[in-house]
């Protein structure tokens, strides 16, 4: 009895290759490859280095803020407010700047900006109870409107003294001609991962995904969590906004519309689950990839822009039928 | 010394009177049945020993000192442990997980450090294994039985020296096989010499494996005595109010 029950408890529930087998985010990875072999098949211009430098570069703002919006998803959560937040961010960067202040000013301004207005949608949602989809969308509003308010809706594209040292910033490619957003974004998934994996916060975060009244009744400090996590998502929000002033040269008011939606798409295709409970960060920067190679691939293959958003639809909801028929499967 | 004394405890909301003037003690390696029907006043009663509620009159007195306390995490410091009804289990977490929710233990110096996964795969499997519960800490909770469940739930109470158990309907929603799994799981913290409060509506369970039996009627106490000296049919009685009081 003593063996087998030691036996019992020690086993593992399935082996390392099955538990990669199963998740969404290997097969959204496969679906990637899979597609980038086509396409340097099929065209002679995908597989040039101009064109894999542009496809890394682009979906990298949409990868660093999939990594925030991963977070709040797996509290159970939703951000709808990051690609107004991103536009606000980059407009008092610019604003600054152009104002002929630093680039350390211009970007503490614009952190703090993201930092303040994560924090208002925290506090909202985890100590007034609001439900995060309504304060978000309410964010999303105002934050848009704050950014034409901050720069008389113009587009900025003087940044004052430090102008080069901005778009160098987001527009160099300081290590091994690797675009820096790039970099950016490596090193964010990185220390997300480790993060959601390592740490007392990612076990909580989990945790509240899970069963928030659980987490409560067990001491996690459910409400500074929260506030937290939507406090990430703004920052994710805002560093992407303020690299990507730097690889554009130039801020409208328009910025990051509808991209919150992009953001989203990425994070559910890369596994996020938006009930709660589920998520990774490679999954966010995977499903942002997806995303950013079907949009080259159209235009490549010569397919007409305005069918991107049908592929792009196409493959967030495919994504999660995979999830669906595998759940099917389990519960039967 | 009782390691849990209560005297003359009442609780009211508003013009509400949920528990009316409850006094007993509990002692240390003992199994309680705690028991009456809905409204009597059971919950509120474990609630206030919980550190959800503060009575409105009255004393706790633990190991012979005064309990106050102010919020549920603070029960857990002085001794106390609670396995909910729904047993408060994340089940995208994997056991080890839950078991150590709130409690994680690290590893590192100072702001580095991170989880220990190894000490908490192992210390939860010892602690699976004293239970005698066919557990893995590994596995995820949401794909787990009735009773693993429950060994997940009761695996937390002991992590640390507690002195009292708490049980809030443990065997309502699961096999009879599962029930008598938990029962065990009971008999082994009375014999680590933990004391048991049992609330539950299932008589058999109750005379199965506690020592004491209270029963509450509309938040008094009417009765509180050994399972030996009562009878399913007396205890019965006193729930449904057709024995006033022993």
């Amino acid at each position: 009895m003593a063996i087998t029950l030691d036996r019992a408890i020690g086993q593992r529930q399935q082996g390392w290759v099955n538990s990669v087998l199963s998740s969404q985010t290997f097969w959204v990875l496969i679906a990637v490859i899979l597609a980038c072999l086509f396409l340097s098949v099929a065209t002679d211009t995908f597989a040039t280095p101009k064109n894999l430098y542009n496809i890394t570069r682009n979906f990298t703002f949409v990868a660093i803020i999939a990594l925030g919006m991963t977070l709040v998803i797996i509290t159970g959560g939703i951000d709808l407010s990051v690609g107004s937040v991103l536009c606000l961010c980059s407009m008092v960067l610019a604003v600054v700047m152009n104002a002929g202040y630093s680039i350390e000013v211009g970007i503490a301004a614009s952190v703090g900006t993201a930092l303040v207005i994560g924090g208002f949608n925290g506090v909202m949602i985890a100590y007034l109870g609001f439900p995060p989809f309504v304060i978000t969308l309410g964010m999303l509003s105002i934050a848009r409107s704050l950014a034409m308010v901050a720069s008389n809706n113009t587009v900025v594209f003087q940044f004052g003294p430090d102008h080069d040292m901005l778009l160098a910033l987001g527009g160099g490619a300081w290590f091994f001609g690797i675009a820096n957003p790039v970099i950016y974004m490596i090193v964010l998934a990185l220390l997300t991962g480790f993060v959601l994996r390592w740490t007392k916060f990612g076990r909580y975060v989990f945790a509240i995904g899970g069963n928030e009244h659980a987490a409560t009744l067990t001491g996690v400090p459910v409400r500074r969590i929260k506030v937290t996590v939507y406090m990430i998502s703004a920052l994710s929000a805002g560093v992407a906004g303020i690299i990507q002033t730097g690889w554009l040269g130039a801020v409208t008011t328009n910025i990051g519309a509808g991209m919150e939606l992009q953001v989203i798409a990425a994070a559910v295709i890369g596994g996020a689950n938006l009930a709660g409970g589920v998520g990774t960060a490679s999954g966010a920067l995977i499903g942002a990839a997806l995303i950013e190679v079907i949009r080259n691939s159209l235009g490549l293959l010569g397919i007409n822009a305005f069918w991107q958003g049908t592929f792009i639809g196409g493959a967030t909801v495919l994504a999660v039928l995979f999830d669906r028929i595998r759940s099917f499967r389990q519960s039967e | 010394m009782a390691v849990l004394e209560l005297a003359n405890v009442s609780k009211h909301f508003g013009a509400i009177q949920a528990v009316n003037d409850v006094s007993f003690s509990l002692q240390a390696g003992e199994v309680v049945g705690l028991m009456g029907d809905n409204g009597a006043g059971k919950s509120t009663l474990v609630k206030m020993i919980a550190g959800n509620f503060r009575p409105s009159h009255g004393t706790m007195r633990m190991n012979g000192s005064d309990l106050v306390m102010h919020r549920p995490v603070e029960a857990r410091q002085h001794g106390i442990e609670i396995v909910y009804q729904d047993l408060a289990l994340c089940d995208n977490l994997t056991a080890a997980a839950n078991v150590f929710l709130g409690r994680e233990l690290r590893r590192g110096v100072g702001p580095l450090r991170i989880l220990d996964y190894k000490s908490m795969y192992r210390r939860a499997g010892e602690i699976f294994k004293e239970l005698k519960s066919e557990t893995r800490p590994r596995d995820l909770v949401k794909q787990m039985s009735g009773g693993q469940r429950q060994a997940v739930a009761i695996a937390r109470t002991m992590l640390s020296e507690a002195k009292i158990v708490l049980m809030d309907e443990p065997t309502a929603a699961i096999s009879v096989r599962q029930v008598a799994e938990v029962l065990n799981l009971i008999r082994h913290l009375r014999d680590r010499g933990i004391a048991v409060v049992l609330i539950s509506h299932r008589m058999p369970d109750v005379f199965d494996v506690a020592d004491r039996v209270i029963v509450m009627r509309r938040g008094r106490k009417v009765a509180d005595k050994p399972i030996a000296a009562s009878s399913p049919e007396e205890v019965t009685g006193l729930i449904t109010g057709a024995i006033e009081q022993v």
